[in-house]
C-alpha cells in the first residue's frame, strides 16, 4: 500500500518539478531531429560555404541512416539523463532530511527506494515512447515506412539500457550522501561498461548489445539478445538489492 | 503507565560515547523535557527511539514496544526533527495528505485531519501556498502538524523552538502545551525557560548520561537554597545594615549579604528562620516591602547539576 503512496509522490514530483517534461522534451526533440538530420545532411553541407564539394561525397541518405542517427542521439542522451535524474534521488533526500521525516512513519525503506526506481523507469518509458512515436512518424514522412514491431523492439531495448543506468546511479545515490559523488561514480560505471562492451566475447553480453539487437532488423543482421537481456536484468536487480541492503541499515 | 522506557542505552561513534548507558522512563500523558547542553546526546537518543539510528547497546521501549524488534511502533509515534525538511514543491495541504496516506487514513479523514491541523498550526490561510515560500516559523508549525496526523501516542520533538524568534517560539510552545493529556511528549531542548513553561517532568542529560530525572516542581524543591530575601523601604538602608549585624550572630544564620535595601540570608535551619525572621524584623522597626523564600530557577538547578557532574568527572 505504501509503495503506491510513495510512487504517487515520486510521479507527482517528476511532474511538478518539470523533470518528466525535460526528459520528454529532450528525447522527443532528438527523436524528431534524427531522421531530419539524416535526410538533410547533404543539403546542409551544400549550404556551408567551402563545404559544397563534400556534399557530393555524402551518399544518398537512407532509412538506415535515420535509424542510426536516432539510436545514437536518443540512447546517448537517454543514458545521460538517466544519470542526471537518478544521482540525487536518494542522496538529496538523505542529506536534506526528508528521508528521515518520512521513514519514521509506516513506510518501509524498501518501498521508499523501489518507488523512486519505478517512478524514474516510468518517466523514461513515457519519454522513450513519445520519442519513438515522433521518430517513427518523421522517418515515415521523410524515408517511408518502418517495420513497426522492429521499431518497438529497438525502443524497448534503449529504454531498458537507460533503466540499467538508472539502477546503477540509484545505488550510488543510496550509498553516498552527495549527488555529485553519485554522478561521478555513475559516469565511471558508464565508461567501464562501454570499455567492457568492446571486449570480444564478454562484450556480447553487455547492455549496449541489446540496442544492437534492436537495430539488427534494419541492418539485415541477426543478434542474439538473450545474454544482454539477462545481464541488464541482473544489473538492475543486483543494484536494487544492494541499495536496499545498504539503505536498510543506514542511519539517517 | 510508562510511555517510554530506556535501559542502559548506548551509542558509540568510534571512541566517542554519544550515549553511555542512559536509563530513564517517561510516564504516559506527560510532557517530558529532555535537557542537556549541546552535544550531550539528546538528538542521538531521539534518533534511536524513532528508529533512525541503531543502539550500540541497551534496550528501549516506546508505547510498550521494544524499538529494535517492532515494525508497528512507527504508526503510533510522531516526530519533529530540529530542522524539519519538506517536499517544498508541495503545498502544506498536499504534504499532510501524503503523510495521511502513509498512515492509511481514508480520503475524507485525511482531508478533515489536514484542515484541522492546519487550522491549529495557524496555516489555514497558507494551505494552498507552496512550502518553498514558508518562513522558519511556518515550517516548524507545519512540522508539528505533520507529526500529529496519526494522533500519536508518543510525540518526539527535537529542539522544537531553538531556532525560532520569540513570536514563533510562543506559537509552537502554545501548540505543545495544547497537547497536554492528549499524548506523551518527549521534548529535547537546551532552552530552560521553555521547559519551565511547558514540561511536567524533566530529565537532565550530560555527556551521554542521565544526571537527574524528576518532576519539575520536585526538582526545584530538592534544589531550593535555604535562603530568604527581605527588602525594606529606601530610607531604611542603615537600619537594615544594623539589624543584619545583630542577626548574623544568631545560631540559625549561616551568612548574610546586604545589597542596598535588600538582605539575602542563607540559613542553617529553615524552620527556625521562618519563625524568627519576621518578628525580629518588626521588632527592629523595619517596614518590609518584600519577604520571600528564594526559589531557584531551573537554570540554577541545571547549571549546578551539569557543572557538578563535570566537576566529579
Amino acid at each position: 500500500m505504501n509503495l503506491l503512496t510513495s510512487l504517487r509522490k515520486e510521479l507527482l514530483e517528476q511532474w511538478r518539478t518539470s523533470r518528466l517534461l525535460i526528459v520528454v522534451i529532450v528525447l522527443v526533440v532528438f527523436g524528431l531531429s534524427s531522421p531530419l538530420v539524416a535526410k538533410y545532411t547533404p543539403e546542409m553541407l551544400r549550404l556551408i560555404p567551402g563545404a559544397e564539394q563534400f556534399a557530393g561525397l555524402v551518399p544518398k541518405p537512407t532509412l538506415l541512416d535515420a535509424v542510426n542517427q536516432y539510436i545514437k542521439n536518443v540512447a546517448q542522451f537517454g543514458i545521460l539523463l538517466a544519470l542526471l535524474l537518478s544521482m540525487g534521488a536518494m542522496a538529496v533526500e538523505k542529506d536534506k532530511g526528508t528521508a528521515a521525516l518520512m521513514l519514521v512513519k509506516p513506510l518501509p525503506r524498501g518501498s521508499f527506494l523501489v518507488a523512486k526506481f519505478l517512478a524514474l523507469a516510468l518517466s523514461f518509458l513515457v519519454a522513450v515512447a513519445l520519442a519513438g512515436l515522433a521518430g517513427y512518424l518523421y522517418t515515415l514522412v521523410l524515408f517511408g515506412p518502418l517495420d513497426g514491431s522492429a521499431w518497438l523492439n529497438l525502443n524497448a531495448a534503449m529504454w531498458l539500457e537507460m533503466v540499467v543506468y538508472v539502477a546503477i546511479t540509484l545505488l550510488f545515490s543510496t550509498l553516498l550522501r552527495s549527488q555529485a559523488a553519485a554522478a561521478g561514480l555513475g559516469l565511471g560505471a558508464i565508461l567501464v561498461i562501454s570499455l567492457i562492451e568492446g571486449i570480444p566475447g564478454i562484450g556480447q553480453a553487455m547492455p549496449g548489445r541489446l540496442v544492437a539487437w534492436g537495430a539488427a532488423p534494419f541492418m539485415g543482421a541477426i543478434v542474439n539478445p538473450w545474454p544482454a537481456l539477462v545481464t541488464c536484468l541482473a544489473i538492475i536487480l543486483t543494484c536494487l538489492l544492494a541499495a536496499w541492503l545498504a539503505f536498510k541499515n543506514q542511519e539517517l | 503507565m510508562t510511555a517510554i522506557r530506556i535501559e542502559g542505552l548506548q551509542k558509540f561513534y568510534g571512541s566517542v560515547h554519544a550515549l553511555d548507558g542512559l536509563t530513564l522512563s517517561v510516564d504516559e500523558g506527560t510532557i517530558f523535557g529532555f535537557l542537556g547542553p549541546n552535544g550531550a546526546g539528546k538528538t542521538t537518543t531521539i534518533r534511536m527511539l524513532t528508529g533512525l539510528a541503531h543502539p550500540s547497546g541497551g534496550k528501549a521501549w516506546v508505547a510498550g514496544e521494544e524499538i529494535s524488534q517492532s515494525h508497528t511502533v512507527a504508526a503510533r509515534i510522531g516526530y519533529l526533527p530540529e530542522e524539519p525538511a519538506f517536499y517544498t514543491w508541495m503545498t502544506p495541504l498536499e504534504f499532510l495528505d501524503h503523510v495521511g496516506r502513509l498512515f492509511g487514513l481514508v480520503s475524507t479523514e485525511r482531508k478533515q485531519r489536514a484542515l484541522e491541523l492546519l487550522e491549529r498550526a495557524g496555516l489555514a490561510q497558507a494551505r494552498k501556498r507552496r512550502i518553498a515560500g514558508f518562513s522558519r516559523g511556518m515550517r516548524q508549525r507545519l512540522g508539528l502538524a505533520q507529526a500529529l496526523v496519526n494522533r500519536p501516542e508518543v510525540l518526539f520533538l527535537d529542539e522544537p523552538v531553538s531556532a525560532l524568534d520569540p513570536a514563533g517560539r510562543k506559537d509552537v510552545l502554545e501548540m505543545i502545551e495544547g497537547l497536554r493529556g492528549q499524548c506523551t511528549v518527549f521534548m529535547s531542548t537546551h532552552i530552560l525557560a521553555d521547559v519551565e513553561r511547558v514540561c511536567d517532568t524533566v530529565g537532565i542529560i550530560n555527556q551521554g548520561k542521565l544526571v537527574v530525572e524528576a518532576n519539575q516542581q520536585e526538582l526545584l524543591g530538592c534544589y531550593t537554597l535555604p535562603a530568604f530575601e527581605l527588602e525594606v523601604d529606601p530610607d531604611q538602608e542603615e537600619a537594615l545594615r544594623a539589624w543584619t549585624d545583630t542577626l548574623i550572630t544568631s545560631a540559625w544564620v549561616r551568612s548574610a549579604a546586604v545589597d542596598g535595601t535588600v538582605v539575602r540570608l542563607v540559613v542553617k535551619n529553615v524552620q527556625a528562620a521562618r519563625s524568627a525572621l519576621l518578628s525580629q524584623a518588626l521588632l527592629a522597626g523595619l517596614s518590609l516591602r518584600r519577604y520571600e523564600i528564594v526559589k531557584p530557577s531551573l537554570e540554577d538547578v541545571f547549571l549546578r547539576l551539569v557543572n557538578g557532574n563535570e566537576a566529579k568527572q
